[in-house]
């Protein structure tokens, strides 16, 4: 029974974890349209940077401030520097931003090479806690935490700031808010940073407890996309949801089929796209 | 550019423009030309034995998985990021029916190529509802999921390590011979993708790339096309892996791996989607580059995303579409 909690737990903070990633991946989605697979490879990037600041500082604060805005300004370049000569074409621009990907991988991997690396985390999240009769460790914790605490921040921010009105405008028409007269560029350039920030975020946060190593972008960018593809495009609640449900039958699956834990994820996901496209809470565009 | 956001109307793929008609001259030197590009091939294994035979059957075979691609990619506008997983099944499939289960290479590519067939009809089913962007995303989960298959199923796969083992029966073995095998099912096979897509089926599928609401419209079954031309382009996609495990004796998870398949469509794009025989340019161009680069260094991965990068901001309609582009800008200012 208490192993079943424990593997609900660790489900649920997994999926806390690919919020965060996937929250920003969807923001970028809805909006302009944009598959941005290098989301993975900003994923480990953020991470291996966290990695360092918090090594030389030793503060982990520090290093996921530092990832969010590092990582903030590699969006703000990949958009102004090379998706823009692009726009227009959603095919094209995805195909980049896998290019993207692989340069920014294989760069990942001659800095740092292939030896996994966990970033730091304080004192104060280290060790277990005790809940009941149930012991776990107290960082997962505070990632669930933290990623409530990203969800609400961003629906306060959609809900509430200029920004998020002309995200949600644009969502479900950009043409129209920039008939308007609202620089929407702008707006694509901001969201394309907070988007980035958020799988800057991801890595840091995925460094301290899944390691960080070559390969950790595609599997997170994976999931990712399971989780986008179930919730659909732009919304934040089907992202949670998606999270969730990709989250719990990823660390399921493992317990139950542990060689075929790829198809357990990908089965339901496969069913759910014969009879929604869109996903969950996709919208037509 | 005006700041016109992007539309899920643009999803599709500019294929090249098709060629002109020709005149008699014209068409008599691509016939001198085909002729002069068919005794180079032939002439291949004794010119250059060795590793640069091996290099070219490499081409040949990268260049079906390309075409096959193309066929979707060029003709029905449905770019896949999946073919590399239906190509990995296939060798997968051979490999472990003449290693595991020490059966005939033959009756194994039979099974390959069945298996691929199948994967396809499934990735198929799911795909075809979707267009666009959509249906990248969902090519791309579904090859994934055949990487991570393979990755963990390890009883059957062999995991990372793969699966390793003498397909090609011994009569094969030397290498011109091989390369004629190669030659003349590659060619078969290019033969029968070009039919294909020259056919008022492929007429069909190019009329669903432009407008799909006309073609429903007209009284075509949409989904029905779509379905038959990606179970048609997972065939020729499973062939292709089972040469390349007649020729590499090996598979793992790499494979399968989406690298695979970006690789392919890369091929795609430099020898221009929707020009078919661009495949093989491309194949020839990514393969020869792929060996000139690690020879230098091994940051290939780099080179190919940089590739993909300047492809795309430069020239998008590829090498192919490119020549014919500035040929016809050269051509309407004499005609002027």
């Amino acid at each position: 029974m208490s192993m079943t909690v424990f593997q609900a737990l660790n489900g649920a903070t997994f999926a806390a974890l690919l919020f965060i990633v996937a929250s920003g991946f969807t923001l970028i989605f809805g909006l302009m349209r944009i598959v941005n697979l290098a989301h993975g490879a900003l994923y480990l990037v953020g991470g291996y940077l966290g990695l360092v600041v918090a090594g030389r500082s030793g503060s982990f604060t520090l290093a996921l401030v530092g990832a969010a805005i590092a990582i903030a300004i590699v969006g703000f370049l990949t958009y102004t520097l090379l998706l823009r000569f692009v726009g227009g074409n959603v095919l094209r621009q995805v195909l980049l931003t896998l290019g993207l990907a692989l340069v920014l991988d294989d760069l990942a991997l001659v800095i740092f090479g292939g030896d996994a690396f966990t970033v730091p985390i304080p004192e104060t999240l280290r060790g277990p806690v005790q809940i009941g009769t149930l012991v776990y460790p107290k960082y997962r914790l505070f990632l669930l935490l933290f990623s409530v605490l990203v969800f609400i921040a961003l629906a306060l921010l959609l809900r509430y700031t200029r920004l998020g009105a002309l995200i949600r405008a644009g969502v479900d028409d950009s043409e129209m808010v920039d008939a308007m007269g609202i620089d929407i560029r702008r707006v694509f350039i901001y969201t394309f940073m907070v988007g980035a920030a958020l799988a800057g975020v991801g890595g840091v946060l995925g460094g301290a407890f899944l390691t960080l190593y070559p390969t950790a972008d595609s599997d997170i960018l994976v999931f990712s996309l399971a989780v986008v593809i179930i919730g659909g495009r732009g919304s934040l609640v089907g992202t949670a949801i998606g999270s969730l449900f990709v989250g719990m039958l990823a660390t399921f699956g493992q317990v139950w089929f542990p060689e075929l834990a790829y198809f357990v994820i990908f089965g339901p996901m496969a069913l759910l796209l014969a009879f929604r496209p869109l996903g969950l809470f996709g919208k037509t565009a | 550019m005006s700041a016109a956001p992007p539309t899920e109307g643009e999803a599709g793929w500019e294929a090249v423009a098709p060629a002109r008609r020709r005149t008699p001259a014209a068409s008599r030197t691509r016939i001198v030309l085909a002729v002069i590009f068919a005794a180079l091939l032939v002439a291949v294994p004794f010119v250059v034995p060795g590793y640069k035979t091996s290099l070219v059957i490499e081409t040949l075979i990268f260049a079906t998985l390309a075409m096959s691609i193309d066929l979707l990619a060029g003709y029905a506008g449905r770019v896949s990021l999946g073919h590399g997983a239906i190509f990995g099944i296939a060798t997968y499939v051979v490999l472990y029916h003449v290693t595991t289960n020490a059966g005939s290479p033959w009756v194994g590519m039979l099974l390959g190529v069945v298996a691929a067939t199948l994967a396809a009809v499934v990735f198929a089913l799911l795909a075809i509802r979707t267009s666009g962007v959509y249906f990248l995303l969902l090519t791309l989960a579904l090859g994934m999921i055949v990487w991570g298959m393979c990755l963990r199923w390890t009883s059957v796969t062999g995991g990372e390590n793969g699966l390793r083992g003498t397909v090609a029966p011994a009569w094969l073995s030397p290498q011109p011979v091989f390369y004629f095998f190669i030659l003349i099912v590659t060619s078969v096979m290019t033969w029968l993708m070009w039919r294909f897509a020259r056919s008022p089926f492929g007429l069909t599928l190019q009329g669903i790339r432009e407008s799909e609401s006309r073609m429903r419209a007209l009284g075509y079954n949409v989904p029905l096309h779509l379905f038959i031309a990606f179970t048609v382009s997972g065939f020729f996609a499973g062939l292709a892996g089972t040469l390349y495990a007649f020729f590499n004796s090996f598979v793992s998870p790499a494979t399968v791996a989406l690298a695979q398949s970006v690789e392919g469509l890369l091929m795609v794009i430099v020898g221009g989607v929707g020009t078919l025989f661009g495949g093989l340019v491309g194949a020839a161009v990514i393969i020869a580059l792929e060996n000139v680069v690690s020879f230098y260094t091994e940051r290939w991965p780099m080179v190919l995303g940089l590739m993909f990068i300047v492809t795309m901001i430069f020239a998008p309609e590829g090498l192919l579409g490119w020549g014919r582009a500035v040929l016809a800008r050269r051509a309407s200012r004499k005609e002027s």
